[in-house]
């Protein structure tokens, strides 16, 4: 039992990682501010949700877990708005390399 | 499993720090607004992985913590910017984007 | 493995901290010096001391920043002047090498601490019972010295009546800040009416978990500071004029509870600041409760800054 969730960990957190990565390639390698905010507010969310999904097994109590939950939900609104007014800001400045 | 979890804190560590150093190079300030988001989401990553890691529950307090203070920081941000003084309406969007 | 994600985490701080400082432009250099504090949060973590980590990613990472961030958008105007003033290669190297005998000196310092370095913490840990708090920083805090942390607060009222006196006459007792005009249908006002709820919590949680868990009043009240001041930012409460009776009342109700208990403690248990034995955690949670509201209004105010409207705006 504990190994399968030793593995669950294992691959859920390796899969964030791998989100994370991608989000840091597309950070550094797309040619403009909104694709890099793009990459960095998506792929890197979802990388959070992964490994938060992958430290659930291995919280030490119900209400660590449900913790853990929230504070990912709470970065997934958090992101998506300041992304937004980011956004804004970058459009009002105008297009830039 | 505390080695695994270690290994993949510092991968995400290396992940942010590649991140900063592109984010604060941007040219313009909507590039380098982008360092709190980063660090929003990256550091509270490594500080989960950390806490697992080392068995410290308090430290998920610290992540949320960290949360609220780094969307205040980054709502701070774009009301600094320049150009920011009236509202954050796309309005008057010159591509024509109802988003 | 520790070590080298230690390794790996000094280097990075140190990098942004030399970048910080050699960034010419102000804005860049505000975001760096904030993720640098937000980077000490996890510095804070790996050396164990989860309360000052909470301190530091609440004040240093998000109230410091908003606070800089503000007098940066203050200086653009002079900003080119500024760039044009270089000093001189003289000044500056000798500027390096006070800044290098200083790093050397605290370096030295610290290599030549004894090991292990003095502590009072097992008398602490022999002693912590009696307080009946769980969190030997909170018991620290408030009850073996509990006369620092009154001073610490009376402090941070007097450091608000410093920003205050910084007003134009005109403007004494009127609102700090310039009245923010904000679509109400935007995204900051829709982040502003559905954070806040959710900060609110997640500071009284804090609070309250901070006896036996790290947390405390202190981080607390940042987050209900920065929650406040965000619905400020996004125009949906305007900041009240400083002369409001509320407002007065609330900023010395902590500090003045405080004295209170601390002479109520030279009355029943003998000493100042001494509590009744078995009543210890009562009389902290009162300090606490009272100390909140304090220090998120302090906090929030010293944000603001001094008044720029008269209070009839």
């Amino acid at each position: 039992m504990s190994l399968a969730l030793n593995l669950f960990t294992i691959v859920a957190v390796v899969a964030g990682a791998f989100f994370f990565l991608a989000g840091t390639v597309g950070l550094l390698r797309f040619p403009d501010t909104f694709t890099r905010l793009h990459a960095l507010t998506k792929a890197d969310n979802l990388g959070l949700g992964l490994v938060v999904l992958g430290l659930l097994p291995h919280a030490s109590s119900l209400l660590v877990a449900l913790k853990l939950i929230f504070v990912w939900l709470l970065v997934l609104l958090a992101s998506a708005a300041v992304s937004q007014l980011i956004a804004r800001a970058a459009n009002r400045e105008g297009p830039r390399a | 499993m505390p080695e695994a979890l270690l290994a993949a804190t510092g991968f995400e560590l290396a992940m942010v720090a590649l991140g900063l150093v592109r984010v604060l190079r941007g040219p313009g300030d909507a590039d380098r607004m982008m360092a709190a988001q980063l660090l929003g989401t990256g550091g509270i990553a490594v500080l989960l992985l950390l806490g697992a890691a080392a068995g410290a529950d308090a430290v998920i307090d610290v992540a949320l913590t960290l949360a609220l203070l780094a969307a205040f920081a980054s709502i701070a941000f774009v009301k600094a910017a320049p150009g920011a003084a009236s509202d954050d309406r796309a309005a008057t969007d010159p591509r024509g984007d109802a988003g | 493995m520790i070590i080298a994600l230690n390794i790996g985490l000094a280097v990075l701080i140190l990098a942004l901290g030399v970048w910080t400082i050699v960034a010419r432009d102000t804005f860049a250099a505000v975001v760096g010096f904030i993720a640098y504090g937000l980077l000490l949060t996890l510095i804070w973590v790996q050396l164990h001391g989860i309360d000052v980590a909470l301190t530091e990613g609440a004040i240093g990472g998000g109230l410091t920043g908003a606070l800089l961030i503000g007098a940066a958008s203050r200086l653009r105007k002079t900003e080119s002047k500024a760039r044009a003033e270089r000093p001189g290669a003289l000044v500056r190297g000798l500027a390096a090498v006070v800044a290098s005998a200083v790093t050397l000196a605290l370096v030295i310092c610290v290599l030549a601490l004894p090991d292990p370095a003095p502590t009072l913490a097992p008398q602490v840990a022999a002693n912590i019972a009696v307080t009946e708090v769980g969190n030997p920083i909170t018991a620290v805090l408030l009850a073996f010295r509990a006369v620092d942390t009154l001073l610490e607060a009376i402090v941070l009222v007097f450091a608000l009546i410093g920003v205050w006196s910084f007003a134009p006459d005109r403007a004494w007792g009127g609102r700090p800040g310039a009245q923010q005009h904000v679509d109400p249908n935007g995204i900051l006002a829709y982040v502003a009416r559905v954070l806040p709820p959710i900060g609110i919590m997640a500071g009284l949680y804090i609070f309250w978990v901070g006896a036996d868990h790290p947390g405390g009043k202190f981080q607390g009240a940042t987050i209900l500071a920065a929650m406040w001041l965000l619905t400020m930012m996004a125009g949906l409460t305007d900041a009240p004029p400083i002369s409001r009776t509320w407002l007065r009342f609330g900023l010395v109700v902590g500090p003045l509870a405080f004295i209170a208990i601390g002479l109520a403690g030279a009355v029943t248990a003998g000493a100042l600041f001494a509590y009744p034995l078995g009543y210890a955690k009562p009389f902290i949670i009162a300090i606490e409760l009272a100390l909140l509201p304090s220090l998120a209004l302090i906090l929030a105010l010293m944000l603001l800054g001094a008044p720029q409207r008269a209070a009839s705006q």
